[in-house]
């Protein structure tokens, strides 16, 4: 949709607008975070307003190849993630994929992913949904975030087992969040926007026992 | 509290799934030519064996697939997990559903049919009231 913009500066300028006047679903929580995250042990914080597609063709299908052209790859089977440079595919299930990229990615602030994306689904079936208002991102980082992860989720998240660059599907706090080991001590969380406040408060009591000044 | 072994993503907490109900209950051939008696048999009436059931679950917070699952109603074990579609494996214990032992099936999370396919007698129904009562 880049030719529809007159021009860069007019483009950009209501760009800013429209990002300036979004507010993200644990905005209120910012504060909260911050005081209850302690640096090299424990912390967390939103990255708000990444943007995130949802993807549907069959495996192996031209669609799905045509996708994987413009994501730079699809993941095969439950964990994988797929992707390349800042643009990541996240497997959800058998023909299911969510594509996550940096914000300036939108659309609306003359990103090309969505465009490109649904110029490569055509008229074919399958399905491309801009889902980025649907989830936020939790970043929860440090040596402590395993342990505050494995009060609230039942899958085995050893690093022996879980690997740095896989993504679950899965279950946090009882409630429906992807989860994605995004480095050896890094993990972003997709809850839904309307349990964003719960998760992160959720998060926040977990982390307290870690993030708390030593009793001496 | 169950650990299923979904199909696509392995074992998962039962929390992750939904509950289908009694597995391989055909849709009547003709619903406009059952009595009202019979289109309740299909609508509402199901097994409540105390042993093996066969029975359908989605994974609704993971890869939200449908499957079909073997499980004793006794001892919770898991017999098999097979695909939407597939008939019913055949299972050791289906003549015999009231002893409820556990003993044949040291794996709980064994996939696919296992041993030779003797039908049982509730699956080859072919008229639709028959099949939707058993
Ligand atoms: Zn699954």
């Amino acid at each position: 949709m880049a030719e529809t913009a007159a021009s860069p500066i007019s483009a950009k300028t209501a760009a800013d607008k429209n990002l300036a006047a979004r507010v993200s679903p644990a905005k209120q929580l910012a504060e909260a975070f911050a005081a209850g995250s302690l640096a090299g042990t424990v912390e967390l914080s939103e990255l708000p307003f990444l943007t995130m597609v949802g993807l549907r063709a069959s495996a192996g299908s031209d669609t799905a190849q045509r996708l994987a052209a413009v994501t730079g790859g699809l993941p095969a089977a439950s964990g994988a993630v797929a992707g390349s440079g800042d643009t990541s595919v996240l497997w959800l299930g058998p023909g299911e994929f969510l594509v996550v990229a940096p914000t300036e990615a939108h659309e609306s602030l003359g990103g090309g992913l969505i465009p490109a994306l649904r110029d490569a689904l055509g008229g074919n079936a399958g399905q491309v949904v801009d889902l980025s208002a649907n989830r936020t991102t939790f970043e929860l980082t440090g040596p402590r975030a395993r342990d505050v992860l494995e009060k609230g989720n039942s899958l085995d998240l050893h690093p022996r087992v879980f690997k740095a660059g896989t993504a679950f599907s899965t279950e946090i706090a009882n409630i429906p969040a992807i989860l994605w080991k995004t480095g050896e001590e890094s993990f972003r969380i997709f809850p839904r926007a309307s349990f964003a406040e719960f998760l992160g408060r959720w998060l926040l009591d977990a982390m307290r026992e870690y993030a708390s000044p030593e009793v001496p | 509290m169950l650990l299923i072994p979904c199909p696509n993503c392995g074992p998962r907490d039962e929390t992750e799934f939904h509950y289908g109900g009694q597995a391989h209950v055909p849709y009547p051939e003709n619903p406009y030519e059952l009595s009202d008696t019979e289109w309740s048999r299909y609508l509402f009436y199901r097994e409540n064996p105390k042993g093996i059931f066969a029975e359908r679950w989605v994974h609704s917070t993971g890869c939200r697939q449908w499957f079909n699952m073997l499980r004793d109603t006794v001892t919770y074990d898991i017999q098999a997990v097979y695909p939407m579609g597939v008939p019913r494996p055949d299972s050791s214990r289906d003549g015999a559903p009231e002893t409820g032992t556990a003993s044949t099936a040291p794996d709980s999370t064994t996939t696919g049919s296992a041993g030779p396919s003797i039908s049982t007698t509730s699956i080859q129904s072919t008229t639709a009231p028959e099949g939707a009562t058993k």
